[in-house]
């Protein structure tokens, strides 16, 4: 038997002991999903020990180095653990921007004394991370954001606003890009620096948006002290970092279709308009369904063939941005669907008898997705430039 | 398995875009409807596709070929995709090897294989027998007649019908429900053969079958029922076809970016133009979807998967959506030089929609889809 195969069958027989059966549902509320961090309430005695029991393996960051407190696995175990995982539907064990945004690129780019002092956290789920990057007149334009960094000798002091912040009300540190240097053009005066949400001078309101939730916030920061040991990388390279750190949040909200649940339509659509002779009733929303069928197959079928391109050293650059594009999209497009087959209870706002209104929460919620970490016509800007070179003279 | 070509599949595909780049590209298709070629390919062409050995890919070696597999054809038909290349390979070392190979007794296969290997038998599958592909409607009739059969009915759009010499024929046979597959002489008696010229410029032919006879070892299997392998091997041509198309949609994706990156209106490119930037890029993601629903299907159907008939519908059915957008944008991209025939672009739209529509264009496909899922 291949090491693999041995790793294959040790990390089955592991999960099926350790992986509770309440997290082996499908995730269908925002809690579901462990944000870690002081402020988390777990939902379940489950959700703690699933946390704990994972992050004591570092398989919460299963390919970080095993130093600070990561799995230590290679590319092949990694890609095994996530079959194994998907395999009994088990939930991903802790969802964070510190796993998905700053915690690679401190392991990239971080000195050593941040990587001791931040990852292991970030592993452990101790922090909740959240991300200062847009403003209010610098979205989509983020490299001319405004917050100024003043260098105080042994210290930054920070003042400006950040927008769209995401769960800034529960979050613990903030990683925030700050201008430092005004004089220099726009993308070369910027950093990227760390900071306690507790420090004075951060203030932080939450944003209702038109699904009736508040998972984004502005956040407001006045004559803030950042200590500057917590600069990320050199001074004034940050727009480097930001770069690296936008490509891993498209993965990650490309990647929003992909999870432990059966992401297709056509159980729920029987289930709510019968079939006759054996098709659905509605021969329009059958085609619609089947079509998206299709699209998003195709979409998990190119995330793993991109991610198997990687390993084998066949790779091209921005495919993040035509993941991100495709599957934001596709997502979309799903929600869509969900309301349709549901008609009117798909619409449906408040009430227990109709899950208080979740569909049609969750579609509103997805129009986001086409919009943050770069909109999708950022994305189709990219593609056209960096991949297929249009618009050089 | 990872969904990455292997060292050997990489090999036989760059090997398969250098020659056909050589010797058969475009201009090749172009010149054959120019002087109304009678057979409708380069014999030279297809010799020397033999002796590279493309003509055995999915034969066993038992039978001298190379059994290499649908992943390495599927790189072969993708590559004759981007090159439009008219050739025997699909009726005949796609279709009629994976037919013999399905559905031919241990005799038949040791008798016609090595002949196919060796380029001296080419072969066309008699199918639909109306415009649309219906895999349900088999009007042609095979009934007992002495210690042999006899055939009666009509095939329509035989690819290659006009140029095989041994046509492979689906019948019902008479008084059942049961599917039979048929070899029949091109020029046996009672075979009327019609040629009909296509919009792409490639062969396809009605055929008509009045008491043709038919020898018992002519009927592949022996009379086991034919209707478990006429799936699959549908779902082989559309694999491939799938396969062809998404060639197709690179070469002409790619020839319409290289325009966009020289053509020039109030004095900067036409590629700096965001209108026209946000659809090239929506097409290149779309062509990148396409790409691992064309690999997955051909390494199911070289594991022998469950998911076979179910992949190659939806490769199929987005192949035919790709390859309608990216050569409909291909047009609309060059402008007033698109509608030329002096360009290539219209070749490829022209074959474009052929290729989806033998076998089932998109809609039928996304319906087969759904029915095949429970819906």
């Amino acid at each position: 038997m291949s090491d693999l195969e041995q790793f294959r069958r040790e990390t089955r027989a592991w999960l099926e002991t350790n992986c509770p059966q309440s997290q082996r549902e499908p995730v269908v509320e925002f809690e579901d999903r462990c944000w870690g961090g002081t402020k988390w309430k777990f939902t379940s005695d489950d959700q703690k020990r699933w946390l704990e029991v994972m992050a004591a393996r570092g398989w919460t960051a299963p390919d970080w180095p095993a130093e600070y407190g990561g799995g230590g696995l290679n590319k092949e175990e990694t890609k095994i653990l996530r079959e194994e995982m998907q395999r009994i539907g088990a939930r991903v064990p802790l969802f964070s921007m510190g796993l998905s945004m700053i915690g690679p690129a401190l392991l990239k780019y971080g000195s050593e004394a941040l990587k001791r002092q931040h990852i292991p956290n970030i592993v452990k789920g101790k922090i909740w991370w959240c991300q200062g990057y847009s403003e209010p007149n610098y979205g989509s334009d983020l490299a001319g954001l405004q917050t100024r960094a003043e260098d105080r000798g042994d210290h930054f002091l920070v003042n400006g606003q950040k927008v769209w912040t995401s769960y800034a009300d529960r979050a613990d540190w903030m990683f925030c890009l700050v201008r430092t240097d005004p004089a220099a053009p726009k993308h070369a005066g910027i950093s990227l620096v760390l900071f306690d949400m507790n420090t004075p001078g951060v203030t932080v309101k939450p944003i209702r948006l038109i699904s009736g939730k508040s998972p984004f916030c502005e956040t407001f920061l006045d004559n803030v002290r950042v200590e500057k040991d917590q600069l990320v990388g050199e001074l004034n390279r940050g727009w480097e970092l930001a770069t690296y750190l936008l490509t891993h949040e498209r993965e990650m909200i490309g990647s929003i279709g992909q999870s432990n649940v059966d992401a297709r339509l056509y159980p729920a659509a029987i289930a709510e308009l019968g079939l006759v002779h054996g098709q659905l009733a509605d021969s329009a929303l059958r085609t619609d369904i089947a079509r998206w069928e299709m699209d998003h197959r195709a979409f998990e079928l190119t995330a793993e063939r991109i991610t198997d391109e990687a390993t084998a050293g066949h790779g091209v650059g921005a495919a993040s941005s035509m993941l991100k594009y495709a599957g934001t999209e596709i997502n979309k497009r799903r929600h869509e669907l969900l309301v349709a087959i549901q008609g009117q209870r798909g619409l449906v706002w408040e009430g227990d008898a109709y899950d208080h209104g979740i569909t049609a929460t969750q579609w509103l919620r997805t129009k986001g997705n086409s919009i943050e970490g770069g909109t999708s016509e950022i994305q189709l800007n990219i593609i056209a430039k960096r991949i297929l070179g249009l618009g050089r003279e | 398995m990872a969904l990455v070509l292997d060292e050997e599949q990489r090999m036989l595909k760059d090997a398969a875009r250098e020659f056909l780049t050589a010797n058969a590209p475009v201009a090749q298709l172009r010149a054959l409807r120019d002087e109304r070629d009678p057979l409708g390919y380069r014999p030279e062409t297809w010799r020397a596709m033999v002796e590279l050995g493309w003509s055995g890919v999915l034969v066993p070696e038992a039978q001298g070929g190379l059994d290499f597999g649908h992943v390495g054809m599927g790189q072969i038909s993708e590559e004759a995709g981007r090159t439009l290349t008219a050739s025997p390979l699909f009726a005949t070392a796609v279709l009629g090897v994976s037919a013999l190979v399905l559905a031919g007794t241990g005799a038949q296969r040791a008798a016609l294989l090595p002949a196919i290997v060796a380029g001296e038998l080419t072969l066309a599958l008699a199918f639909d027998e109306g415009p649309r592909h219906d895999p349900n409607v088999v009007a042609t009739r095979l009934r007992k007649s002495g210690s042999g059969w006899v055939l009666d009915g009509a095939k329509a759009f035989v690819p290659d019908g006009h140029s095989a010499d041994c046509l492979l024929v689906s019948a019902r046979i008479a008084d059942s429900a049961q599917l039979a597959l048929v070899l029949v002489e091109r020029a046996a008696p009672g075979v009327t053969v019609e040629r009909v010229v296509m919009a792409d410029q490639r062969n396809s032919a009605n055929v008509r079958f009045a008491g043709v006879a038919v020898a018992s070892d002519a009927v592949l299997g022996g009379g086991e029922d034919a209707g478990a392998a006429l799936s699959r091997l549908a779902d082989i041509g559309n694999a491939h076809l799938a396969a062809e198309l998404l060639g197709l949609a690179q070469e002409v994706f790619q020839r319409t970016v290289d325009y966009l990156n020289t053509r020039k209106q109030f004095g900067v490119l036409i590629g700096s133009y965001q209108g026209l930037q946000h659809r090239a890029a929506h097409l290149y993601s779309e062509i990148e979807l396409l790409k691992s629903l064309v690999l997955k299907t051909l390494q199911a159907l070289d594991a022998g998967s469950d998911e076979v008939p179910v992949l190659a519908s939806l490769a199929k059915a987005k192949a035919g959506e790709v390859a309608t957008l990216a050569t409909n944008e291909a047009v609309q991209m060059h402008g007033g030089v698109g509608m030329t025939d002096e360009l290539d672009i219209g070749f490829f739209m022209k074959r474009a929609r052929v290729a989806e529509q033998l076998y089932g264009d998109h809609r039928y496909h996304l319906q087969r889809y759904a029915s095949l899922c429970g819906y």
